[in-house]
């Protein structure tokens, strides 16, 4: 009797069915874009119709004052946003870990909740507080410290400060869920060795928190870096990028040269390349150096 | 003793320094939720008591904008873009996971390297692909182009991972097919994964900003986040009216994280384990 072995069916194609929506998706709405932007950067409107200009549009940025502003803004809200944030968030998450703390329910709430907020609500809050007749203008004119409103959406220093202060307030908890989740996970004995050994609050912080959270504190860096070189929705709904571009973004800027002036979609594609370009780098320079303290 | 009195007073700073916290975290929300009852000037007054503006505030934004609509559009938008991403992600998240290739995973390291193009080096011929096929001013343009998104397929792929490969040998055996052991057998037992990864998306479209305001272009279309955008930017703002608008706009978010709020943070820390 000869044996017919029924032949299973092939699951590997299964695979690629689950696979294929989102996959076709992916490659109409993301490679197509990404691919079709890199090569506007290369092109320019002239005459009617796109032509090759090379790396002319490369170029202009290194002679375009807003441009460069926009990404002396960008990192300048880097590098002052990002580590305070992250600092408080580390503190913050420390102290709801406590295990004297009562109400732990209530208070982890009550943290997480400003990043539920759309990031367009919560940038029109901030600019009600700090507007000429502003919250703020108002309680300190009644305190007495100042005498008339003060502009501070219109002073370049502030409105950079409003924009940064803002961030803090929307952010600070969303890594809190972070940290405070990867803190649960450090088994309890390695606090209680530390403390047997005489250790303090501020030592353990240091010696024993921070190190065992170094994979989750340089993801919450580069999701912070990368949230950053695309910040728009504040800008736009703070203050605008003004005074005189004081506060623009980078991504705030793409948008400009693409819907706000006379489209010009060559320059601007050549400009979200170099924020590719910059993320990349940023993200070998972050992996590089977590990688060496070790 | 003097080393209880000092334990009792590092639990004391500790509550202090928390509610501090709190007290920063929640005060735009009281600020937001006590000034939609209040007159323009209140709200700016920091009164942070309810008023009794509430009708008024409510019939002058009616008269700014078709609230009802507005409200409608963006959830009409945020529910079907939840479904359809969820439905999709997911599907693709199993498929790479349980039916690993060589070929299935350059495409998926492909998926995790574009979570590294900023939406801005996309924007410009998206929506040069929208016009083009006629659908600027559309809720499908602003649903269709981040259906598929890589955090998602990600997060559904990590999350499959603690679903026993055993359940589906053992389901082909007696044989189910493939698409029944999906929707019947592995989405009932892992129903919080999918809730989280349904608040994940329904919290990035109702907040989405950027794109819609790229394509939409009548007052008949807007979502939430253009009007209060378009509210704030008036030459004369109500902050009565604004302050409303704003509740209205964050409640529906307010509600899930405050009954999902286990799903919720699953949802955002999926990502790091």
């Amino acid at each position: 009797m000869k044996r017919k072995k029924k032949a299973g069916p092939n699951y590997n194609i299964y695979g690629w069915i689950f696979i294929s929506l989102a996959f076709l998706l992916y490659i109409i709405f993301t490679i197509y874009p990404a691919i079709d932007s890199l090569l506007l950067a290369f092109q320019s409107f002239e005459g009617g119709k796109y032509t090759f200009v090379g790396l002319k549009n490369f170029k202009r940025m290194f002679g375009d004052a807003i441009f460069l502003k926009s990404l002396g803004n960008t990192f300048l809200y880097m590098v002052i946003q990002v580590p305070i944030m992250l600092l408080f968030a580390l503190i913050i998450a420390t102290l709801l870990n406590s295990k004297f703390l009562k109400f732990k329910g209530f208070f982890r709430t009550s943290v997480f909740l400003p990043c539920v907020t759309s990031l367009v609500a919560y940038s029109i809050i901030f600019k009600m507080l700090f507007s000429l007749d502003g919250l703020l203008n108002q309680v300190l004119i009644k305190l007495g410290i100042l005498d008339a409103p003060y502009q501070y959406l219109q002073d370049s220093t502030w409105a950079r400060a409003v924009i940064i202060i803002a961030m803090i307030w929307r952010w600070t908890g969303y890594n809190v869920i972070f940290y405070l989740s990867a803190m649960q996970n450090i088994p309890k004995e390695t606090f209680e060795a530390a403390k047997v050994d005489g250790a303090n609050a501020v030592q353990t912080f240091f010696k024993i928190t921070i190190p065992q959270l170094k994979p989750i504190v340089l993801l919450t860096t580069i999701m912070s870096t990368n949230g950053t070189l695309q910040l728009f929705d504040e800008t736009m709904n703070i203050t605008q990028g003004g005074p005189a571009n004081a506060t623009i973004t980078v991504s705030h800027y793409i948008y400009n040269q693409s819907f706000v002036y006379a489209p010009n979609f060559g320059y601007a594609s050549a400009i979200s390349y170099m924020v590719v370009f910059i993320m990349i780098i940023l993200a070998i320079i972050q992996f590089t150096v977590a990688g060496k303290e070790d | 003793m003097h080393n209880k009195e000092y334990r009792i007073f590092k639990k004391v700073l500790l509550h202090i320094a928390l509610l501090i916290v709190v007290l920063i975290s929640i005060f735009p929300f009281i600020w937001m939720l006590t000034g939609a009852t209040n007159k323009s000037v209140d709200v700016t007054n920091g009164a942070l008591h309810f008023g009794k503006s509430l009708g008024e505030n409510w019939a002058n934004l009616q008269s700014s904008a078709n609230v009802f609509l507005v409200f409608l559009n963006s959830m009409k938008i945020t529910l079907i873009y939840t479904f359809v991403s969820i439905l999709i992600c997911s599907m693709a998240g199993y498929g790479f996971e349980k039916y690993r290739s060589k070929g299935k995973n350059i495409v998926y390291s492909l998926f995790l390297f574009s979570m590294m193009i900023p939406f801005s080096a996309q924007m410009i011929p998206l929506f040069k692909m929208a016009s083009k096929a006629n659908m600027l001013n559309s809720h499908t343009a602003v649903i269709l182009p981040t259906l598929a998104m890589p955090f998602l397929v990600f997060f559904f792929r990590q999350s499959f991972q603690s679903y026993p490969t055993e359940l589906i040998e053992a389901a082909r055996i007696d044989g189910a097919n493939e698409f029944t052991i999906f929707f019947r057998l592995v989405m009932a037992p892992m129903k919080s994964t999918f809730a989280a990864g349904a608040i994940y998306a329904f919290m990035k479209q109702w907040n989405n900003y950027l794109w819609p305001l790229i394509v939409i272009q009548t007052n008949e279309k807007k979502t939430f986040t253009l009007l209060l955008s378009s509210l704030a930017s008036a030459y004369y703002v109500d902050y009565g009216q604004l302050m409303l608008a704003i509740v209205l706009a964050t409640i529906p978010i307010i509600i899930v994280f405050l009954t999902m709020q286990k799903q919720f943070v699953e949802g955002i820390v999926g990502s790091s384990k």
